[in-house]
Parts: structure tokens; sequence; C-alpha cells
């Protein structure tokens, strides 16, 4: 394997790990405080149709994204409206989201363009395009960092370096803003985030809006950037890889990142060989796709490190007993 | 002293659940463009009009009244079963593996057999998610998940490379031998003078389907195991200090749960298909935990709520069929039942309550 075969296998990655990683940070604000989502899915499954649907309408792919963040937000108050106001079953009310998704996205897609449940391609303005960075054409010819700036660093879309940009700026409102310690807490102990005077619904609330545009970011990107247009059941399981790494994780945005690239890397790596022959053992494929799970279950069953996640996870709060 | 009666917590609420559920349904239809009325009108001509319709709607409840079942069972330990899809792919392995490699001398002795290997199958991919969550306290809601995606893995891989016949192209088992062929309802209804559609893949494992209705009734409300079972499900710290371990009912719970799942495959893989295919469960696993809430939780309303996802399953079909509304409309009205009798649950019962309090003081 030479360095710009690698090169390529990485840069594969960056590009699948994207979702990913948008979708792990909107699940990780939203059981931070407290509101399990299994729903993360449906609303980026939500988003990516009605992005690519207004960006075919109106050619213009940031519109696009606009539409995908307010499909996907309107999904996700849906889900507080179901966890928090009335006090339902999260993970119920998250997996009607991801029917509801799934069918209605297909409906409709079926309603307005008549191509068997999928959007017209996409092209031009309409989708995200890649951006090279300053001097990636001159510096190409440097060895080694060349082409690992070029290549790896350079050339990809806008939604990639802002969902790079999201692990920092996650990091930064969780541990250094007096939101994010409320919204921690909301997720640990709500009697005492509520006995300080704090709103328990308002921060709730919050924490699941904040959701809905992550998810609505990486649905757009999913159907703007990564693909030109959107297919039935195009997310094929990445909210479920996305909750995943959240536990791989441990409900840390750095670790997220690591995560979701290791996730991404997988993908990666299977889309580009089929059987990997390693000195006579040969790794069919589908142990490929099944690792992310594999891995995920032995972390949660607490054999490698011990994955807990926030306490009153999933409870609804109810104000006085 | 309960805040409403029961028939209203049995009945009302769930009708009232399901009510809104088709009147959203119904604005669905509406804004794609299409009449509501016609569309249940040709859903219920499809699915009840011929018994070539019922067929395929009894066909349908069949599979959902195991996964309904497998969902109940688990809710009522209070644990949330999702890995019935992955289960129900186990069990069909299991189903397959007894059909091919077994000389079966007739079809009884065979779906004996079958309906064990699909069980002991989806029982043992249920048993690792019950282990995590009892000795190693991972979520069971998440791993069932996870489990689900392995289980496509293992399936692929087992048909891919072991099970697929030299020369065929899709990854499929070969076809099963005549001798395990299961009768269908024509063929069981025939010799008792009663015409019934030669072409519709309802079969014998209906019956196996009641009979497991009636055994989960008893199993849950007539035996100590079902005491436990339910005591574990209301109060985990009262069932501890009764004595009764959270292991054992965590296991048992899910084992049960799981072999409910798996024996689906006797309907869809060994009853219809007669080989396995790669997706042969169809999402039946998920639309289990629609049954179980539009059920109650209860077998009997399960097997009522199996008949009637089966009507939709089938009139969908003919919709896609004769209208331009695509079938995933099936899917928005399993998302709204589930999402209504689930989790908007206390939209309906908290008005209705105070409604009932209300009506109470006033004879009071």
């Amino acid at each position: 394997m030479d360095y710009l075969t690698i090169l390529q296998i990485l840069d594969s990655t960056i590009r699948l790990a994207t979702p990913l990683l948008l979708a792990c940070l909107a699940g990780l604000f939203s059981e931070r405080a407290g509101i399990f989502d299994i729903g993360l899915e449906g609303k980026m499954l939500m988003a990516a149709f009605l992005s690519a649907a207004v960006a075919y309408v109106s050619g213009s792919a940031w519109l696009g994204l606009l539409a995908g963040i307010a499909a996907s937000m309107a999904l996700s108050i849906l889900h507080g409206l179901a966890s928090i106001t009335f006090r339902g079953n999260q993970l119920i009310s998250g997996v009607a989201i991801n029917f509801l998704a799934a069918g209605l996205t297909v409906l409709i897609a079926q309603d307005w363009f008549r191509q068997g449940g999928r959007t017209p391609s996409l092209a031009g303005n309409a989708r995200f395009e890649p951006i090279t960075l300053p001097f990636a054409e001159t510096l190409q010819s440097v060895p080694v960092l060349g082409p690992l700036y070029h290549d790896l660093i350079s050339g990809h879309t806008a939604l990639v370096y802002l969902a790079f940009a999201c692990v920092p700026a996650t990091w930064w409102v969780l541990y250094r803003t007096r939101f994010g310690l409320r919204l921690r807490a909301v997720g640990e102990n709500p009697a005492a985030v509520d006995t300080a005077g704090v709103s328990v619904v308002g921060l709730r609330y919050a924490a699941v809006v904040i959701c809905g545009i992550l998810c609505g970011i990486a649905g757009a990107y999913l159907a703007t950037a990564l693909q030109a247009g959107f297919v039935k059941d195009m997310t094929a399981g990445r909210g479920y890889i996305a909750l995943a790494a959240l536990i791989f994780a441990k409900w840390r945005p750095w670790y997220a990142l690591s995560a979701t690239l290791l996730f991404g890397l997988l993908q990666a790596v299977a889309l580009r060989y089929q059987n990997i022959d390693l000195g006579g053992v040969i790794i069919p494929v589908q142990v490929m796709d099944a690792l992310p799970y594999i891995l995920t279950v032995v972390i949660l069953a607490g054999f490698v490190g011990k994955a807990i996640p926030p306490r009153a996870g999933g409870e609804p709060y109810v104000k006085e007993r | 002293m309960d805040k409403m009666p029961k028939w209203a917590d049995v009945i009302l609420i769930p009708l009232i659940s399901l009510l809104l559920a088709a009147i959203i349904s119904a604005l669905v239809i509406l804004a794609i463009g299409e009449d509501p009325i016609a569309a249940v009108k040709l859903m219920v001509n499809g699915a009840l009009g011929s018994t070539y319709g019922w067929g395929y709607t009894l066909y349908y409840a069949t599979n959902f009244m195991f996964t309904g079942l497998a969902v109940a069972v688990a809710f009522h330990a209070s644990l949330f079963n999702i890995g019935g899809e992955g289960q129900a792919m186990l069990g069909g392995l299991g189903v397959a593996l007894i059909c091919l490699f077994v000389p079966w001398p007739h079809w009884s002795l065979a779906l004996l057999g079958a309906t064990a290997a699909a069980a002991v199958f989806g029982a043992a991919w249920a048993a690792i998610p019950a282990y995590l969550q009892a000795r190693r306290g991972s979520h069971i809601v998440i791993t069932t998940i996870m489990f689900n995606f392995i289980a496509a893995a293992v399936l692929n891989y087992v048909l891919v490379n072991v099970l697929r016949p030299t020369g065929q192209m899709d990854p499929a088992t070969g076809k099963f031998p005549t001798a395990t062929h299961l009768p269908t309802l024509h063929d069981i209804l025939s010799p008792l003078g009663i015409a019934f559609s030669k072409a519709a893949p309802a079969n014998v494992s209906l019956i196996v389907a009641v009979l497991a209705c009636v055994a989960v009734w008893l199993l849950i409300w007539r035996t100590r195991f079902g005491y436990e079972l339910r005591a574990y499900g209301f109060s985990e710290s009262g069932a501890r200090y009764a004595g009764i371990s959270p292991f054992r009912i965590t296991m048992l719970a899910m084992m049960i749960s799981g072999g409910l799942a798996g024996m689906m495959a006797i309907n869809n893989v060994m009853g219809e298909a007669e080989r396995l295919v790669m997706n042969a469960v169809e999402g039946a696993g998920f639309i289990g935990i629609a049954v179980a809430l539009m059920g109650r939780n209860h077998p009997f309303g399960v097997f009522l709520a199996a008949i009637l996802f089966g009507f939709l399953y089938q009139g969908g079909a003919e919709l896609a069929l004769w209208t331009s509304i695509p079938r995933e409309l099936i899917t928005v009205i399993q998302a709204l039942v589930i999402l209504f009798t689930g989790a908007l649950d206390n939209m309906v019962r908290m008005p209705l309550e105070k409604l009932f309090l209300a009506l109470r003081r006033k004879e009071g």
C-alpha cells in the first residue's frame, strides 16, 4: 500500500466521518441534557430529503441546508413534546420518529418529483462544492507534506470544515459556559437544577433544538455534498452508528471526534476493499460492516473501560412528587 | 383509587390514539392529492374483500403476532426489546438449517423441529444482550439495536459464503425439500368444504401464532414466573425485596421474547418463501413494537392489533398497486400509531383523567 493510497483512504474517511460526527455531537447535546435520542437516523433522513428537494428547486445548496435544518428541527420539537412536555417514553418516541421519516420522505418525494421516491440529481450550485484551501496547488509538489495538504486537508466542502469546527465549539459550550454547566447538570440531577431556579424544561428543549440543528446539517451534507440528491433510506444506519460512536466516546466531544473517525475509517476500508487478506487469514467485508456495532457492545459491556451514561438520561422530570 | 375506570384505560385510550393516528394519516393522503375515503375503500376491498386478500392479511398478521408478543413479554418485565428484527433473522437461519440438513418425513414433524430451532436461535440471539444488561449493566435498548445490525452482517456472511448453492447469484439458500412445505389455509380448509384462495401465503403457522398468544397469556397471568415477571416490571426494588432474582427474570424474559420473535420464521421462511433470503423479515420485528403498544401488551390485544396491521400491510400493497400512493404510507401510519399509543400516551391520558375526575366530583 503506497502513500497515495493511504491518503485516498484517509480522505474518504473524512468524508464518511463527517455525517457521523455531526450526528454524534447532536446526540451528545441531547443525551447530556438527559434526553435519549434514538431518532438521530430519522432526523438526518428528513433533513437529507428536504435539503435536496429545496436545493433542487431553488438551485442553492445553502437554502437547502436551511430547509434541512428546519425539517430536522420539526422532528426534534416533536421528540421534545413527547418526551419533555408529555413525559412519554423517549425511546419509543425515537423509534416513531425514525419510521415517520422513513415513510414521509418517500411519500413526499414521490408526490413532488415522481421518480420512485428520490429527488432529481443535483448539479452546480445546488450542491456544496469542494473548497481548495490557499496554496494547495503550489504546495502540492512539496514531498510528503504537499500531497497531505492538497489531498487530505484541502478540497472538502464547507460542511466538512464546519463539522470539525463543531468539536472544539461543543467542548467550549459544554465545559466553559454557564449554559453548558447547566445542560450537563440537567442530565445528571434535574432536581438540583430546578432548585437553583433554572428551568429544566427550557434547558432540555434547548438541548433538543441544538440536536435538531446538528442533525439537519448532517442530513444536508449527505444529500447535497457527499452525494448528489436524495435516495430512499440514504442514511443507511448512520444515525445508529453515530449513537454507537457516542457511547464509544463516553459522551465527550473530543472522544466523539476520534470515535467517528475510527468508524469512518472502517466504512472507508469496507468501501474500498471487499475482503481483506491478512497474511492467510481473510477478513470478510461483513466483519468490517459489523465492527462498529461489535465494538460498541464491547465498550457498553465494560470490558474495555466503562461507559457511564448521564444519570438522569431517559427519565422525564416531574417537578413535584 | 384509580383516576379512571378500567374500561377507559383499556379501550378508550387506544381507540382515541388510533383515531388521532387515522386522522393525521387521512390528512397526509389529502396532502399528496389523493382521496382518503377512496383509499380506505380500496384497502378494505383489497385486504378483506376476497379470500385472497384475507390470505395475505392473515399471513402478515401471523408475523406480527409473533413479534408483537415478543415485545409485549419483554415490556411486562419493563425491558424494551428493539431486537426483534435481528432475532427473527436468526430464527430464519435456524429454520433454514433444520429444513435443509434434516431429512424430515412429514411436514408436521418438520414444523415442530423448525419451531424449536427458530425459538432456540432467536432466544440465543436475545440472551447475549440480556446477559450484558443483567450482569454488565449495558443498556438493553442500545445492545439490541446493535445486535440487529450484527445479525444482518452474520446472515449476509452465511448466505453469501456458506449456504448459497454453487452457481446461484442472489444471496439465498436453495429451496427447502418438499416434505417441509407447510399446508396453506387453502389446503387446510378445502377438505372442510370451505373455498379459500390457493395463491395466498397464509398457512398453518397462523394456528401456531394463535396458540402462542394463549400460551403467553397463561405464562404471564397464570404462572408463578409470570407473576414474578410482572412484579419485576412494576418495581425492580420491590421484586428484589420479595426474593425475585433480577438476573433470572431479565434472562428468561428476554429469551422468551427472542424465542417468540425467532418463531416468526416458520411463517415467512418456511411457510411462504420456502428458502431463506437476505431481507426475509421485512421490518416485521419493528412492527412488533407498534403491535404491542396498540394491544396494551395483552396477548388478546396483540392478536387484534396484529390483524389490524396485517390489514394495513395488505391494504397498503393494494394501494401501491392501484394508485400512486407508495407503500411507505403504511410506514407513516405505523409511526403515527407508535407515536400516539406509545410516546404521546399522556397527551390523551391527562385530559381524560381530568374529565373522569370532574365527572366523579359531580356525582359525589
